[in-house]
């Protein structure tokens, strides 16, 4: 089987696979599935950029702008369809990359990550002190509709209909991915990380590059952002727009690697996984253990825990 | 009036508090070309170390001139301590590593130095107030103004003054200097790169804790101070270029007359000021005020 054949059966498979799983799980479990599915697609964002050897410490902002984009729809616009939140929180999301886009599409290395830093902050530093979206408390939002059908209140376990859309969602967002990097235009990506110059002369437009990457990476962070708020009812600055935030993306990307479209949401669940056990049973030494682990990726699996998978699957 | 000589004086000391913290993180980075998140902690270390101290201290009776004393010799070993830890047991190993890559090790440490902490000193919060309290107020223009925040103004002029005549007039700054220039031709003048880099990095980790202790009788000392003070002063060396200690200076001044000023006529824009103007000045000048821009290699 083709590689490109094989990602598509595998993922495939594992949609299924969620979705009938759904019925046997319990409820914390379907939960967990769907918030690492849902940072997974920030994740996913971030690797396309990184190919091109960009990082981003501010795509908070477009998590952000996707959370809160969903939650003022429900607030203030009254929408109450799932697929109409996400849609305006991706839109939200979208079109302010295209307009930041434009400018920092001009910047590389430190200089690139620290103007996403300061953008994050600045929608931070406005959230913050926007008593009318409750400052740093943030606020609730109402359960959604699903095309019409309204989940019962009742239920404590997510309903499974944002839980399938959330997987559904992940679906595509991994397929569509892996058809853009694996076009021309993504492979433009490890060209510009290795030598931008070459890539202009060889009648490549880098920046226009870049900024379809960016695009890109921040409409799937909108993406993850949007589900996540839908998942959790609440929407704070703190959780969505902060640096830590950020940083927290950047860790998993890290710990993932760029190796694979499918590397994000590995690297994304078990740090969920670790992070509910940690903060149960050692809430102290919780950042010490990411720190740690951060260190011992950086040190010895420069390419992430994908680069694990692949050492095996050559020796096979 | 009043509120002019309200704003001016707050931004100044805010500035001064701003200049201690920041100077250390444009040192080891235009030395390095480390962009060091764990500034952070050493900010966070000093500020708990001295706090530590110094309700040790007052519990003892001793006397209370000493306590500023304690302060410095505070600062001065825990900087020392954890700045040679980090530069000899790690961030050695990372010289050949990317830019960007180096600033997540630092993030690394700057995360297991959060728990740390919380793990030796507890979570709950210490407040000396004794050293501020001391030293009383003083009026200015019918303003009445702490003399403790006065004072560290004259530490970040100190500070500032000491950094200068060390660069420009001594012979390790000047050494230091060749190496902020061009690292590979001064190893081939005999420079010892290796050693330099302890240095600076142990010097800017003593600043930061510095920065700090001088801070704790200022605030509330618990978790997360450092976390708030990183993006700050990464505002105030990008605003003043990155590497720059002129530019630390100003970016400080900028920073810290923004804020006072937003604090006293709209202090809804506090936080948002001060990354307006890091925004602006990455989209105009990318490489700070007083930064110079590098030719991009090929």
């Amino acid at each position: 089987m083709t590689s490109k054949n094989r990602t598509l059966f595998g993922v495939s498979f594992a949609l299924v696979f969620l979705l009938v799983a759904e019925n046997f799980l319990p409820g914390w479990a379907v939960n967990m599935i769907a918030m690492s599915l849902s940072s997974g697609l920030v994740i996913l964002g971030l690797m396309v950029i990184m190919r091109a050897g960009l990082v981003s410490f501010g795509h908070g902002l477009y998590f952000g702008l996707g959370g809160y984009g969903a939650a003022l729809g429900a607030i203030f616009l009254g929408i109450t369809d799932a697929f109409l939140l996400i849609l305006l929180g991706v839109l939200a999301s979208g079109t302010v990359s295209l307009a930041l886009g434009y400018v920092i599409s001009r910047y590389r290395g430190i200089f690139f990550a620290l103007l996403n830093l300061a953008f994050s902050m600045l929608l931070f530093g406005i959230l913050v002190n926007s008593a009318s979206l409750g400052s740093t408390d943030g606020f609730s939002i109402p359960a959604p509709s699903y095309f019409g059908y309204v989940p019962s209140a009742t239920e404590t376990r997510v309903s499974f209909a944002l839980y399938g859309i959330v997987c559904v969602l992940t679906y595509l967002a991994i397929l569509w991915v892996h058809r853009y990097l694996s076009s021309t235009l993504g492979y433009i990506g490890e060209a510009i990380r290795e030598n931008e110059v070459r890539v202009e002369y060889l009648g490549a437009s880098v920046r226009q590059s870049i900024m379809i990457k960016y695009t890109i990476s921040a409409v799937l962070a909108g993406l993850g952002g949007a589900l996540t708020v839908l998942l959790v009812g609440h929407v704070t600055p703190e959780d969505t727009v902060y640096w830590t935030r950020s940083g927290e993306f950047v860790f998993v990307a890290i710990l993932s690697g760029t190796g694979h479209v499918v590397a994000p949401f590995i690297g994304s669940a078990m740090f969920e996984l670790v992070r509910t056990y940690a903060l149960q049973y050692a809430p102290g030494v919780w950042q010490l253990l990411l720190g740690g682990v951060l260190l011992i990726v950086i040190m010895f699996l420069p390419n992430g825990i994908w680069s694990l998978i692949q050492r095996f699957n050559r020796q096979r | 009036m009043v509120s002019v000589v309200a704003i001016f004086v707050d931004g100044i000391v805010y500035a001064s508090w701003l200049f201690v913290i920041a100077i250390g993180l444009t040192l080891i980075y235009g030395v390095m070309n480390i962009l060091n998140v764990a500034h952070g902690s050493f900010y966070a270390l000093g500020a708990y170390s001295s706090a530590w101290l110094l309700g040790k201290y007052f519990l003892f009776g001793l006397p209370p001139s000493g306590s500023y004393l304690l302060i410095l010799v505070a600062a001065l070993l825990v900087g020392a301590f954890v700045g040679i830890l980090v530069e000899r047991c790690l961030l050695r190993f990372m010289y050949d590593r990317d830019e960007v890559v180096i600033v997540l090790v630092t993030y690394a440490v700057f995360l297991i130095f959060e728990d740390l902490m919380k793990l030796v000193w507890g979570v709950e919060s210490y407040m000396p107030y004794q050293p501020r309290y001391l030293l009383g107020n003083v009026s200015v223009v019918g303003l009445p103004f702490v003399i403790y925040d006065l004072c560290l103004v004259a530490l970040a002029v100190v500070i500032g003054a000491l950094a200068w005549l060390g660069l420009n007039k001594t012979r390790p700054g000047k050494l230091l200097v060749a190496v902020i220039y061009d690292r590979e031709i001064s190893v081939a003048m005999g420079i010892n790169v290796e050693r330099i880099f302890t240095i600076t990095f142990v010097i800017g980790a003593i600043l930061g804790a510095l920065g700090g202790a001088f801070t704790a009788p200022l605030i509330a000392v618990s978790p997360g101070i450092g976390i708030e003070i990183i993006v700050l002063a990464f505002a105030v060396v990008v605003i003043g270029g990155l590497g720059s200690i002129e530019g630390a200076a100003v970016g400080a001044l900028i920073v810290g007359l923004g804020r006072a000023t937003a604090v006293h006529l709209l202090p809804q824009a506090e936080l948002f000021i001060v990354f307006a103007v890091m925004t602006l000045v990455l989209l105009i000048r990318p490489h700070g005020l007083f930064g110079k821009a590098d030719f991009r290699k090929i």
